[in-house]
């Protein structure tokens, strides 16, 4: 028996209570409405950061935990939770409780088995999803700052540019 | 919606009455950077005869209030609810069911519990019901009651200017209690002690003195719009010649000064500029009502009053006959549902009449304002203007339907029946957010600033979700819009949310697709940008 049968076989379970947990992370008037199931659009929060869980742990059953794939997913909730009231280590800390949900649903089974050595890459594989959220993380708050830049410049731009005033520099924009 | 209870939880029922000193009643707001926008400056309260005008910061203690600044608040508390009888309604008929708790598009993006309608509103309900109902009075806390204090004002402050006034939970509130006016009057109540944002203050004061947010003066007005006449004679080949503050002229034209000024409002005024020369009529701008919004309308009625008689006024003065707005969202709200009770009468214009179609704008019988989409829609319904829709082609679009003219004056097929005729490549968004449940932008009620980016983005994303998904379904990569402040912020948004995707006016479709008179094969778009399959024929000249 590999540990991926194991995670396959209790996907949906695993899944479900990573996505509580990470639910669990918002105000708790907050977290009934973040728990119903909803159209995408009625609901987008959770229904993005439920899809990208799914997809983070296809990525863990797969052995595929870099890439544009994983990055994508990762993305697509980083992304949400950098504009939302988190510190940076709860922005990206919902990762880590994919470690807590796999020991608590298959801990047993791997001392049964003596899968420790399978766990324990299982377990890389999330470091290095956490690894690369926080470069997602980064970017995003830097994406922040650069819109308030970006709004300021192009506000005054036609107004630059019709006094004359712009300077062009080749590959730098202005 | 609040989760019904099964049989088995409501035969545990624990009916002692519930804690009090640890709920949201009790938890003063932390100020959060990202969150909230800059202090007036005292000069533009002056410059309006705002009251408390003085140097503060919101994340400070000490805000400077008067002495008796709870008794200002009390009293003008008082005053309207007496004034506004649907403000009276508002406070007291609220069941609190909950229908409008997740529809509101700060609380889907935020997660933010005070952020939900119902909550918001509660902001201000629970010091109406300890100053003014028995129940509140006798037995304070239990009766959902509590104190005006510090902590209290400035949590309605943060949460006034953290709704956009766009009236989407009203739609689904079983009262229709309008949340949107509950925040208008909890921001008046809020500006009779000074406290305003910089970003609202000075774009009122600049009207106020100048005739538009911006604060351009007539010389700058005229020098933008001709930059953008010589733009359309290098793309068509014909230059336009609109006419200033022109008396006599059948009609006037007013737009938001976004408009004149930033990009991409200035390539849909190209699109007026050149559809209003096609058709010929006779119509002038002004350099003196030169705002359509209006930001007044963000602080209280009696600024919006003042700052919108300038339109009528201007209208008698020039002595047109009608006046024809251009593509702005609050601007509509004021003119559609205010303009007409604040200083109408207009009896000395007459019921708009196209002068193309000979339509009879009936909508707009006593207001005698006519939104250029309703204008252009009908000049398509009649066969009247020339189009060339495969000039958009490398376009697909979407609509975002501005908050204030959907909802509040029901202009939802107007602009996609001229995007269908000027565009052949249309998609629209879910059913859930568009028309009338569309989500807002995020922005609009003058949180448009650059220093509350968080809040802007997290309002934003739940019409960003919609517009991600028909670029993945469709591969849109326009959205078109007919609202200034969209036009302003909803760049920015997309290109956090949905890079690739821009931004335009729906005229700015309608000025690259009117095929116009005597004009010049086109090579190149209002945006100066080469058309697809144009790229020989530039090479050629």
């Amino acid at each position: 028996m590999y540990i991926e049968e194991l995670l396959t076989e209790k996907k949906r379970v695993i899944v479900r209570k990573w996505f509580d947990l990470t639910i669990e992370t918002y105000p708790e008037e907050t977290r009934n409405f973040l728990k119903t199931p909803a159209e995408q659009s009625a609901n987008p929060v959770a229904e993005t950061i439920h899809s990208a869980l799914q997809g983070l742990f296809n990525g863990i059953i797969n052995k595929e935990t870099t890439g544009t794939g994983v990055a994508s997913y990762l993305d697509n909730v980083v992304r949400i939770r950098a504009i939302q009231d988190f510190t940076p280590t709860q922005a990206v800390g919902f990762i880590f409780g994919l470690k807590d949900v796999i020991r608590e649903e298959l801990m047993n089974d791997v001392r049964r088995h003596g899968m420790y050595e399978e766990l324990m890459a299982v377990e890389s594989g999330i470091d290095r999803m956490a690894a690369a959220a926080f470069d997602i993380y980064m970017r995003c708050r830097e994406k922040i700052y650069d819109l308030r830049a970006n709004e300021v410049r192009n506000w005054t731009y036609r107004i630059l540019k019709q006094s004359n005033m712009l300077r062009e520099h080749e590959g730098e924009g202005i | 919606m609040a989760k019904l209870p099964k049989p088995e939880e409501l035969s545990k029922i624990d009916y002692k009455p519930p804690k009090t000193g640890c709920g949201w009643r009790e938890t003063p707001v932390q100020f959060k950077e990202g969150m909230y926008c800059f202090g007036s400056r005292p000069k533009y309260l002056e410059e309006v005869g705002f009251p408390n005008a003085r140097e503060w910061k919101p994340n400070e203690e000490d805000w400077k209030l008067p002495e008796n600044w709870k008794d200002i608040i009390l009293d003008g508390l008082k005053e309207r609810l007496e004034k506004y009888r649907s403000f009276r309604l508002f406070m007291d008929i609220c069941v609190r069911c909950g229908a409008c708790a997740d529809k509101c598009h700060f609380f889907i993006g935020s997660g933010d519990p005070k952020n939900m309608p119902v909550l918001r509103a509660e902001l201000i309900r629970s010091v109406y019901r300890k100053y003014f109902t028995p129940g509140g009075k006798v037995f304070g806390q239990w009766a959902g009651a509590r104190e005006l204090t510090y902590d209290v004002l400035k949590e309605w402050w943060y949460y006034f200017y953290q709704c956009t006034e766009c009236r989407r939970c009203s739609v689904f509130c079983p009262y229709g209690i309008d949340q949107a006016e509950i925040t208008m009057i909890g921001r008046e109540l809020l500006n009779l002690i000074g406290c305003n944002t910089d970003w609202i203050a000075g774009p009122v004061a600049n009207c106020y003195r100048k005739g538009n947010h911006l604060g351009l003066e007539p010389h700058a007005i005229v020098s933008n719009l001709e930059y953008m006449i010589d733009d359309i004679e290098e793309i068509t080949g014909i230059r336009v010649d609109p006419s200033f503050n022109r008396k006599g002229a059948e009609i006037l034209f007013v737009t938001p000064s976004g408009d004149l000024f930033g990009d991409p409002g200035t390539y849909t005024c190209m699109g007026y500029l050149m559809l209003l020369h096609e058709i010929g009529i006779d119509y002038t701008w002004s350099t003196y009502a030169s705002e359509g919004g209006n930001f007044g309308f963000f602080t209280s009625m009696e600024m919006a009053k003042r700052l919108n008689y300038k339109i009528y006024a201007e209208a008698k003065r020039l002595g047109v006959k009608w006046i024809l707005g251009g593509e702005c969202g609050h601007m509509w709200r004021v003119v559609h549902q205010f303009m007409d009770t604040w200083n109408g009468p207009a009896d000395f214009l007459e019921e708009p009449v196209s002068p193309v179609t000979g339509t009879r704008f009936e909508n707009a019988k006593t207001t005698k304002m006519v939104h250029i989409a309703e204008f252009t829609a009908d000049l398509i319904k009649n066969g009247k203007i020339k189009l060339d829709p495969s000039r958009n082609d490398h376009l697909k679009v979407t609509f975002h339907d501005s908050c204030n003219t959907s909802r509040g004056m029901g202009i939802l097929e107007e602009p996609r029946y001229i995007i269908k005729h000027v565009c052949n490549n249309f998609y629209d968004m879910s059913k859930n957010a568009t028309r009338e449940k569309t989500f807002c932008c995020g922005s609009g009620s003058g949180l448009n600033a650059g220093e509350n980016m968080e809040l802007r983005m997290r309002g934003g994303f739940p019409r960003a979700n919609a517009v991600k998904e028909v670029k993945e379904q469709h591969g849109v990569n326009m959205l078109a819009n007919i609202c200034a402040i969209d036009r302003a912020v909803l760049p920015t948004l997309m290109d956090y949310w949905v890079p690739g995707v821009s931004v335009c006016g729906t005229h700015e479709l309608v000025g690259n697709a009117l095929v116009m008179k005597g004009e010049k094969k086109r090579t190149m778009d209002l945006r100066l940008e080469t058309l697809p399959g144009m790229e020989d024929s530039e090479e050629e000249e």
